[in-house]
């Protein structure tokens, strides 16, 4: 049973979506420990600040208190959790399980990433699974909510995992022609949301929301534009010249760089405090900018370890008060 | 073809230990083309190990042996003696000869010499490359001829991710990224339509996941009223 037949899930984010919400969600990092504590924390510093928080699952490789686990207890501190489940670490069989868990434990969103490659963590030696991609978990995850099926065929025959079904996309990364139709692969797999990469190249970014809204995708789901700030010159040169399918402009760059410079380097903290200031400035510009491109039904802050900046710029960029209802 | 690679030579004499009768068995088939474990390399793996037990103050008696192919009862049934002779065999081959030396010769103790690395090509002079991961479900007719099981770092049977950046994978920028390779190619010959085409979840029975596999061929099989 669901929990309003009118919705897919009956989640926030996704009753807020529908009904035509700019939305805003979050991003939380669980603890390398069992420490609870840590996700409650960061569950408080984003309480209020945004409509829905993303959990993420193992990142980059390194080993965390599972998402699933971390989500129940940002339901007890009144956070909806976007529970984010990687094809890295799991078969078939234990996704099932996994889906069928966090249903029970009151989770809604759930977003299927293809997951970081082990070699970046802290386990390279590790064997990694990728039974599944990500496209299909999307399908897979439709069946078991649309069809009352596991992926096997056999019927789900009381209470079937509903979620409101997110997918990533990385509107810069190569091949650039074909983002979008892989964007639309993902659609029609069965997406209901979709969460992008990092944004800094808002132009780009506009000619793929182009090719997009030709496509008719932005209808057929909504599309949370990814932003986060940076944090110093050397994040952002890092992201521009390190990360693949990143794209931070020279300008931006150099925005940075003018932020500290009058700033000697032994009064560390000002000198820091000035680049975060920077950052947020330039992550609320973008956010602004984001909004008047046509498609774009909200933004995914991720604020990578620095959770308090998520409740500053959506402040700034006007989205408080959050949760919207 | 297999591509093998030889082992350290300090690995090597680890696994020999105290054995005093050693014999090399060289393999001139895939490891002897990739310059691992052919007769070339069996007779200097043979020298190295001599010189090296030498300096070691160890009389040990080290000699080898090449046959054609070490995977086949018919080439490795005329080393049934210098096998016996021995207290270890270092196999050259890749890890199908070392067991099929094994089950023919279930009292020696045999050893590998090579690592086993992949199914793959010389793709030029010093350089092999992976080619094939005998998954058991050959999908190259909807991937353009490009394997994404062998040549993806995730096996992205709907790639690319989005780590895929001027042509190169994420994990590493010396690995070309085989759905840029994919979308090149298929774009070329005007077959986007596949790159679009959901491809559902892969049946891994067929390959290893399904337990250790076997070819029964009944067409082929000897019967024992055709055996005479």
């Amino acid at each position: 049973m669901s929990d309003n037949n009118a919705y897919k899930s009956g989640s926030r984010l996704e009753k807020l979506l529908r009904a035509g919400h700019f939305v805003a969600t979050g991003e939380l990092g669980p603890p390398q420990s069992a420490d609870g504590e840590v996700i409650r924390e960061k569950a408080r510093l984003l309480k209020g600040k945004c409509d829905a928080v993303n959990i993420t699952d193992n990142q980059t490789a390194i080993v965390r208190m599972s998402s699933i686990g971390s989500g129940a207890i940002c339901i007890q501190e009144g956070v909806e959790p976007i529970v984010q489940m990687t094809c890295r670490d799991r078969n078939r069989l234990a996704m099932q399980s996994d889906l069928l868990a966090a249903y029970a434990l009151g989770m809604r969103n759930l977003l299927c990433l293809t997951g970081d490659h082990q070699s970046f963590g802290n386990h390279p030696t590790a064997k990694n699974v990728h039974d599944l991609d990500s496209l299909q978990l999307i399908d897979m995850m439709v069946r078991m909510r649309d069809q009352k099926t596991f992926l096997c065929g056999d019927p789900i025959k009381t209470v079937e995992p509903r979620f409101f079904i997110g997918a990533a996309a990385n509107p810069f990364a190569d091949p650039f022609d074909f983002r979008p139709y892989r964007l639309a692969k993902k659609v029609a797999a069965g997406a209901d949301f979709i969460q992008t990469q990092l944004i800094y190249n808002v132009e780009k970014f506009a000619e793929y929301m182009r090719r997009v809204r030709e496509m008719g995708l932005h209808e057929r789901a909504y599309i949370l534009a990814g932003v986060g700030p940076l944090k110093t010159p050397g994040m952002a040169r890092y992201m521009r010249d390190k990360v693949p399918g990143m794209e931070v402009p020279d300008a931006l760059v150099e925005r940075m760089d003018a932020a500290g410079r009058d700033i000697p380097k032994e009064r560390k903290e000002a000198r820091n405090a000035a680049w975060r200031e920077e950052g947020i400035k330039i992550a609320v510009e973008l956010i602004e900018q984001l909004r008047q491109i046509e498609g774009v039904a909200g933004v995914h802050i991720m604020s990578i370890e620095w959770e308090e900046g998520v409740g500053i710029i959506a402040e700034r960029a006007g989205l408080l008060p959050r949760p919207l209802s | 073809m297999i591509v093998g690679e030889q082992k350290p030579l300090q690995e090597i004499k680890e696994l020999i230990g105290d054995a005093e009768k050693v014999l090399v068995a060289g393999c001139g088939t895939c490891v002897a083309v990739c310059f691992a474990g052919g007769e070339r390399e069996a007779e200097i793996l043979t020298s190295a190990l001599r010189l090296a037990f030498r300096g070691d103050g160890k009389a040990k008696e080290v000699e080898e042996v090449t046959v054609q192919r070490q995977c086949e009862w018919e080439y490795i049934d005329p080393l049934a003696e210098q096998v016996a002779a021995s207290d270890v065999v270092v196999s050259l081959a890749c890890g199908i000869g070392v067991q099929t030396l094994v089950e023919r010769f279930p009292e020696a103790w045999i050893v590998p010499g090579l690592n086993t690395t992949f199914l793959g090509m010389p793709q030029e002079q010093g350089i092999w490359v992976e080619r094939c991961q005998a998954c058991g479900n050959c999908i190259l007719g909807v991937t353009a001829g490009i394997c994404p099981i062998a040549r993806c770092s995730k096996q992205l049977l709907n790639g690319p991710c989005g780590g895929s950046q001027d042509g190169r994978c994420e994990v590493n920028p010396d690995m070309e990224c085989a759905w840029q390779l994919i979308y090149d190619r298929l774009s070329k010959m005007g077959r986007l339509d596949l790159m679009v085409t959901f491809q559902p979840a892969k049946d891994w029975s067929a390959s290893r996941d399904g337990g250790p596999r076997k070819i029964v061929r009944q067409d082929l099989l000897m019967l024992p009223e055709e055996g005479y």
